[in-house]
């Protein structure tokens, strides 16, 4: 599904949606909407969630549950990854860039407060940024941002950012800088921000609610307050849902469940694009990996229509890189190095493996990738690979695969957007060296306009795929389901993102 | 007594002392980082270097053990490596939830296993005797997340006369609502409780019947009624009690899988991410608190049964084991 696509479904369902509740009049408390469906506008929204926040600080290693229930509804940044995966103004107002594109000047918003009352100055800002990039900071996009060399405060409404080298991607990084009040304290278990809402309360091991804040410098949010509940189990999710003990799930985990909602019409399954892919990683500096022709040969021996079939029945998407529909650089590449067994064992044939080889395959002990294990295991058997399935614990997968290199392949989940890059560091896990491709990747961060970035990127989508540097198994689905009753929540969940403030509940 | 009293304290305060140095070195051996839980994929040595510094877990060992002593002593139980709570407060809303839900499934168990145990023994040619014995050794076999699974699906989905889960997040200030989510749960606990229970008072029971001094209580002229009150229930209840003791420990610490069934914020669960997470304060404190609740009840099924049976008083130490 494209871009376009999916905004056309979201727009139909949202209008959909509208007129059953227009049809339905009257019985919410709220009074009408502008998009005229009649909702609360003083309900609580229940959400059900397994990701609970480990501490309350993305800089402190909160996990994804922390982006999930606090980015955009607690803490805002300068800019805003909405879920199609543009990146809009927020918190700046305005922003200029030099003609060397080394020196990035931001005008703040006007009327910006923190929850605690205090107006946002650009000293905030300073230390927010300095705060991702501090020794002690666990955030994930630390190593994108250090490009950034001196950051200046001429007025309190004005951020000046000079960055060593050209950084296309800067903006789009911003949008993961949370704004935070620089004399807050204990921020891994209480916030300052200047989001929508404020924290109410955070119980460990069960909820964190949020509560509407009045003084918020943007447009109020269309409920009053919002509850994430955190399980453990999918089960107890679905059940918490099925008793409308939660009213949406932000991210389905289970799909043999999925049927009590499809066939029930009250509730609704969306079906949005995740950027979680499934990699069947291979070391590219280990033997027989190191051999093109043995990586498109697995590539080419392992159905994952049907993998994806079995694991996620008609949900999820096929692709051909590592790009998913949601990055700007995405193009359809399922057809390279796509499934063809006689293909694959042709190229076995070329690459001096007539009569197969066989490898260890790390496997996390979680799902799916057991299930993911075993298939592969019986696909690589019919073209001669023999498969040794070594299942470990994700702290062996950290130290042994991750760290030390210590692989010949590994299953692996991998989460973000935009995370092609990473195929441009010869020393990252997966070893892929290419030189080439680490240019591309360089030129692309340093160039003058996005599209620019875009043109090289693809080029590296094209390459990397033409290589099978990994083997890209499958796009997780992004299933949000939600009781019918709710409207204007997130489908995508961009980076674990998900926006509460638009979501209408009918009374 | 008072000399009994002060051993079984002594006793206890040794336990504890041992457990809680177990404790810590079984913990340190376990495989894995704490600082991994901390840090995401990505990060640079730096950062996990950081990681652990934040945490303390770069200190030497002797250190890292003198300093939880010494939270200890002064009634701390520590700051979560993960979320930076305290680990106090937590243990202490997840016993809010953990300890009613013992006690009430404990108590109804044995509301329902102990008359039900006797009539298993007392009746036992009868149809309903055998049937409750079948029953009883039919519920031993069943596991207790299939149990839960089946009282949601009729009780939670199908009627819809009870949640399916979870508990209020601002615990008992409505008891009402509490209490509702709980009833299933406790009810699921005190199936499976009592179905081992009544084989215990059944098999108790069976011995007293059998005893020469009931015999001579009837052959002296009291009433089979009058003879169990006086003499047999209080036998019958000595190895009854030991065991429920037993029970009564082993389903707080226990709880873990029908806290995961139902969505409950206990102790078992935090013990649970706890372990996940390499989360060594929270792990300590939660198993510290538990075997502090275990030596007490063992202490109090010790002293219940020396309460019921005079010949015990006379031993010095001992008792429920």
């Amino acid at each position: 599904m494209s871009i376009k696509k999916t905004s056309l479904y979201a727009t139909t369902t949202a209008a959909a949606l509208a007129l059953t509740l227009t049809a339905c009049g009257g019985s919410g408390s709220g009074g009408g909407s502008a998009s005229g469906g009649s909702y609360d506008k003083n309900a609580t929204v229940d959400i059900g969630s397994l990701y609970e926040p480990q501490n309350l600080d993305n800089t402190a290693g909160g996990g994804q549950g922390v982006t999930e229930a606090l980015n955009g509804n607690v803490y805002e940044g300068l800019f805003k990854l909405t879920d199609d995966g543009k990146v809009e103004k927020l918190l700046a107002q305005d922003y200029k860039v030099s003609g060397d594109g080394l020196t990035y000047t931001f005008t703040l918003r006007d009327g910006v407060k923190f929850h605690s009352g205090k107006a946002l100055t650009s000293e905030d800002v300073k230390y927010s940024l300095e705060k991702v990039l501090a020794d002690d900071s666990q955030s994930a996009r630390k190593a994108n941002l250090q490009v950034v060399k001196d950051i200046a405060t001429p007025d309190p409404r004005t951020v000046k950012v000079t960055l060593s080298q050209k950084s296309i991607s800067f903006v789009y990084n911003l949008s993961y800088v949370w704004i935070i009040n620089s004399r807050a304290e204990n921020l891994k278990t209480t916030e300052d921000g200047t989001g929508p809402y404020k924290l109410d309360k955070w119980t460990r091991g069960s909820a964190l609610s949020l509560d509407r804040f009045t003084g918020y410098w943007g447009r109020a949010a269309s409920n009053k307050k919002v509850v994430f509940h955190y399980y453990k189990d999918a089960t107890a999710l679905n059940n918490a849902l099925l008793t409308n003990a939660v009213d949406v799930v932000t991210s389905e985990q289970s799909p043999d469940a999925l049927d009590q909602f499809k066939n029930n019409q009250n509730y609704k399954v969306n079906d949005g694009n995740s950027t979680t892919k499934l990699l069947l990683a291979f070391n590219d500096k280990a033997k027989p990996f190191t051999d093109v022709k043995v990586r498109q040969a697995v590539s080419s021996a392992i159905d994952d229509k049907k993998l994806l079939e079995s694991v996620w029945g008609g949900y999820g998407k096929l692709i051909g890189s590592m790009v998913p529909p949601t990055d700007p650089w995405y193009e359809d590449l399922t057809k390279v190095n796509a499934y063809d067994p006689a293909r694959a064992k042709k190229l076995l044939d070329e690459a001096g493996y007539a009569k197969g080889f066989s490898f260890t395959l790390d496997t996390p002990n979680y799902d799916p990738h057991p299930t993911a294990a075993t298939f592969i295991k019986s696909e690589l058997a019919k073209v001669g690979i023999t498969v040794k399935i070594n299942t470990i614990t994700p702290d062996e997968w950290y130290t042994k695969v991750y760290k030390n290199h210590a692989f010949t392949a590994t299953l692996q989940e991998h989460v973000n957007d935009r995370d092609l890059v990473w195929y441009g560091n010869p020393d990252f896990y997966w070893g892929y060296d290419n030189k080439q491709v680490t240019r591309w990747v360089n030129q692309a961060e340093e160039a003058s306009t996005t599209a620019g970035q875009t043109e090289l990127l693809k080029k590296v989508n094209r390459k990397t795929a033409e290589d099978a540097a990994s083997d890209w198994l499958y796009l997780y689905p992004q299933l949000v389901v939600a009781n019918s009753k709710l409207s204007g929540y997130p489908l995508n969940g961009l980076n674990s993102q998900f926006f509460a403030y638009d979501i209408k509940k009918k009374g | 007594m008072a000399r009994y009293l002060l051993r079984r304290l002594a006793f206890l305060l040794v336990s504890l002392a041992l457990a809680s140095v177990v404790l810590f070195v079984l913990l340190r051996m376990l495989p894995g980082d704490p600082a991994n839980a901390l840090t995401s994929v990505g990060a640079s040595p730096e950062q996990i270097a950081a990681a652990r510094h934040s945490i303390g877990s770069d200190k030497p060992l002797p250190e890292q053990f003198t300093h939880w002593l010494g939270q200890l002593a002064g009634g701390d139980l520590g700051t979560s490596f993960v979320s930076s709570l305290p680990v106090g407060p937590e243990v202490a809303s997840r016993l809010n939830v953990t300890v009613p839900l013992t006690l009430a499934a404990f108590a109804l168990a044995v509301v329902v296993a102990v008359p039900a145990g006797f009539l298993a023994a007392h009746k036992r040619h009868t149809w309903y005797g055998a049937l409750l014995n079948g029953v009883s050794q039919l519920g031993i076999a069943v596991p207790v997340f299939w149990l839960g699974m089946i009282l949601i699906a009729v009780f939670a989905l199908n009627a819809g006369w009870l949640p399916a889960g979870g508990f209020p997040q601002d615990g008992w200030s409505e008891p009402a609502e509490a209490f509702r989510s709980l009833v299933l749960p406790i009810v699921t606990i005190a199936l499976v409780m009592s179905a081992s229970l009544i084989r215990y008072v059944r098999s108790a029971t069976l011995d007293v019947l059998g005893s020469d001094y009931l015999r001579t209580a009837r052959a002296l002229g009291s009433s089979f009624g009058k003879a169990m009150w006086h003499h047999g229930l209080r036998n019958a209840s000595v190895p009854v009690i030991s065991v429920l003791g037993i029970e009564l420990a082993s389903t707080l610490l226990g709880a873990v899988v029908v806290e995961s069934v139902y969505a409950l914020p206990g102790l078992g669960s935090m013990l649970a991410t706890g372990i996940a997470q390499h989360d060594y304060p929270v792990i300590q404190g939660v198993l510290f608190v538990s075997t502090l609740a275990v030596l007490l009840i063992g202490f109090a099924a010790d002293l219940v049964q020396r309460i019921i049976d005079p010949r015990l008083r006379g031993r010095l130490s001992g008792g429920a084991r």
